[in-house]
């Protein structure tokens, strides 16, 4: 393994056991490196979406989706730097099926200098044959200027409303 | 209790998925808040601390779903074709509130926006646009 796969796996690490929702839902990076990863949620009966069929809830792939892109950004990346989900958008073709584990691979396929883009997609056999797909956006050094705790603390902006944006208007 | 705070509380108490991230619901006429309380299990980066971003969705979409049962009665859970989510600020460990607004709800397919914000309604931290399958009751 290279010293930049090496890394990767690091950082998938410290995000599956780290981020507490990925640890609720016991999600697990099966591979990591050249800019893909491949993620694993197990089936629980808590995370169902629909009790009458016993299928995953979406939005469990959503952060599945999310998650699997966020570390494919990383493997792209030759150092780590902070990443924020700017968008991201879920095309739901077919119930996972109950009982199952759902895979996510997700491929980051441009890095520009403060943008990641990544496509995703989740199934349980064969990628062909997906329960969902993404298509998402990642900023870089998203936490440029903040510190550990920093949200502990209101945005500058929180009293004025939505943040002003852009240049003046001369 | 309505027949529209009936159909809330069944909705949100079936889906396992709503009771694991914690997500009630309150309803002011045919105006509902979701409400998704700050817990330890939903935050996704430790070191700020921030909400998981696959959260916020999930609680959007489950805000949607939800919207929907109050809307209409249905012959079962509206299925989600696909979501559109923009992130726009950090999820603080705060309570998270969202609100979704029917902008269309057809004999097959709903179109849905939410909104999630937490101190201030006109700073929302994330927004959802959602193409739903419904089934609603022909009477």
């Amino acid at each position: 393994m290279s010293e930049t796969h090496e890394q990767s796996r690091l950082i998938a690490t410290a995000m599956n056991e780290g981020s507490p929702q990925a640890r609720a839902l016991g999600f697990s990076t099966l591979q990591i490196g050249d800019a893909v990863a491949l993620l694993k949620v197990p089936y629980r009966p808590e995370i169902v979406g629909d009790p009458e069929t016993g299928v995953i809830a979406g939005g469990v792939m959503t952060t599945l989706l999310d998650h699997a892109s966020g570390q494919a950004v990383h493997a792209a990346l030759a150092t780590w730097t902070s990443i924020a989900t700017l968008d991201l958008r879920i095309d739901y073709m077919r119930p996972a099926i109950p009982g199952r584990d759902v895979l996510a691979r997700a491929h980051c396929y441009k890095i520009t200098r403060s943008v990641a883009f990544v496509r995703a997609v989740a199934y349980e056999d064969d990628p062909e044959d997906p329960v969902a797909t993404a298509q998402a956006t990642f900023m870089l050094d998203s936490s440029a200027g903040k510190k550990a705790g920093a949200n502990f603390k209101p945005p500058r902006t929180a009293a004025t409303g939505p943040a002003r944006t852009g240049g003046d208007a001369a | 209790m309505s027949d529209a705070d009936n159909r809330l509380v069944a909705v949100l108490g079936s889906i396992p998925y709503a009771r694991f991230l914690g997500i009630t619901a309150e309803l002011a006429g045919d105006e509902m808040t979701a409400i998704l309380p700050f817990a330890d299990h939903i935050v996704g980066n430790p070191m700020l601390p921030a909400i998981h971003g696959g959260v916020l969705g999930a609680f959007m979409e489950m805000t949607a779903v939800a919207q929907l049962s109050v809307a209409a009665t249905l012959k079962r859970q509206p299925r989600t074709v696909d979501v559109s989510i923009e992130y726009l600020r950090s999820g603080r460990p705060l309570t998270t509130y969202a609100r979704a607004s029917i902008k269309k709800l057809g004999r097959r397919v709903a179109n849905v926006h939410v909104e999630a914000w937490q101190e201030t309604r006109s700073a929302p931290i994330a927004t959802l646009r959602g193409i739903f399958l419904v089934a609603p009751t022909e009477d």
